[in-house]
């Protein structure tokens, strides 16, 4: 399949990532989606970290734009039953692994494309993560198969998104916005929205996942996702020399919205790598899944969110300060309980197959 | 002749269909037919299996997709 429009796509990421900053965002942060999910639990008064609390309109884009392409291309397919509660508990923990790093893959690679080489940490530990996870993919790892479902399942992620979008633009009383810190850095809400939707749109096309670039590339030498990334990282880099010259900086000390912490910014984005392989796709692949009518993804989706509520009501994210003692203790129960659970769904597998083998009568 | 065999990858999330398909080739020499029910999945195979160096064709069948997999 030819490499272009994944290419493509992906450089039209990495532009928009900039302007965003240019216009308002975080440094780094055109484009987060754990940061993001983050920002609307705290706007949902699901946390009460007064710094980050917004309702992020990029995230509505990214629902609405790959909802109208999924209902356009005829790809809008209401569907579930893949192992819910395990996909709700694997996105709580990519959050507390994201949250400890300070940002989702693709902040990572963002992080990355403007200096920041806590972020080629930050990468390494993901790419180990993902490497854990392929091996319980090969042992034979699954969630199981998901099922046809009654549309209505399929319109909740959208009028979700909708929603949000009513509370943003009515901001009635009970919703919180930052009135400081990185919550309060945003770029114009049409901005934020139209690119968005623009996101959504080119990742529902390309399928493009900063978990399935990496997979990929390892499990079968397929390199066309990874191509995508590789997009966003060279014109993300380029842009940010060109509209946010000022915040280009070389180096581990000082970056925006981060900390030099090597142990736990490998970690926390290890445990990030293997929820989200283990999911089958990063945060923001979950998202657009989501808007495809994959209520599974759905309940990922939910799961981020619950965890970016969890990080800030217990105290266990990050900040430039560095990684606090709740947030070690997170990431390590979190590694332990997904070994757990991949663990035990790689054994309970191989038991019903031996059993199968055993049943199978010849002649 | 071998016999054709049958993956049934409806519903599963990436990269299963993937696998499925692959652990099938490498244990069967014959004709595979992989049966999937998302756009995504059935580019996902078809991808794999081209760059195998197999020829594919995909047919649709109500709802799903199948991919003849074929040498």
């Amino acid at each position: 399949m030819r490499k272009g429009p994944i290419l493509i796509a992906g450089g039209v990421i990495g532009l928009l990532a900039a302007l965003l900053v240019k216009f308002g965002n975080p440094v780094n942060m055109g484009i987060c989606v754990a940061c993001f999910y983050r920002d609307i639990a705290g706007a949902l008064g699901l946390h009460r970290a007064e710094v980050v609390q917004y309702i992020r309109p990029e995230i509505v884009g990214f629902i609405l734009g790959a909802f109208i392409l999924a209902i356009a291309k005829n790809e809008f397919k209401p569907r579930g039953g893949s192992s819910p509660l395990i996909r709700f508990i694997l996105g709580f923990f990519v959050m507390i692994g994201a949250l400890v790093f300070l940002g989702c893959p693709l902040r990572m690679i963002l992080r990355l494309a403007n200096g920041d080489l806590n972020a080629l940490v930050g990468l390494i530990g993901f790419v180990f993560g993902i490497v854990i996870g392929i091996g319980f993919i090969k042992k034979g790892f699954s969630l199981g198969r998901s099922y046809k479902q009654n549309a209505a399942n399929g319109y909740i992620i959208p009028g979700f998104a909708i929603i949000l979008l009513v509370l943003l633009l009515a901001q009635p009383a009970f919703i919180f916005f930052s009135q400081e810190g990185p919550g309060s850095a945003h770029a114009p809400l049409l901005l934020s929205l139209v690119a968005g939707l623009i996101v959504g749109g080119l990742v529902q096309r390309t399928r493009l996942c900063t978990v399935g670039g990496f997979r990929d590339a390892i499990l079968i030498k397929d390199f066309h996702l990874l191509t995508g990334l590789i997009g966003i990282f060279v014109v993300a880099l380029i842009s940010n020399l060109i509209f946010n010259p000022a915040a280009f900086k070389i180096g581990f000390a000082e970056q925006p919205i981060a900390h030099s912490d090597f142990v736990w910014n490998f970690l926390g984005m290890s445990l990030a790598g293997l929820g989200s392989v283990l999911l089958g796709g990063c945060p923001l692949r979950q998202t657009i899944l989501a808007a495809e009518g994959d209520t599974d993804a759905a309940v990922a989706v939910f799961g981020l969110i619950t965890g970016g509520a969890f990080a800030h009501n217990f105290g266990t994210a990050a900040s430039a300060k560095g990684v606090p003692a709740n947030g070690q203790a997170a990431v390590i129960i979190g590694l332990v309980i997904v070994l757990a659970i991949a663990s035990f769904v790689v054994w309970q597998k191989q038991k019903v197959e031996v059993k199968v083998k055993e049943g199978v009568h010849v002649g | 002749m071998l016999a054709k065999i049958t993956v049934d990858a409806r519903g599963r999330s990436c990269p299963e269909p993937v696998v499925m398909t692959k652990n099938a080739l490498e244990t069967h020499h014959g004709d595979l037919e992989v049966l999937v029910d998302a756009e995504v999945a059935k580019e996902n195979v078809k991808r794999f299996a081209e760059n195998k160096g197999f020829k594919v064709t995909v047919s649709e069948k109500d709802e799903d997709y199948v991919l003849f997999i074929t040498k």
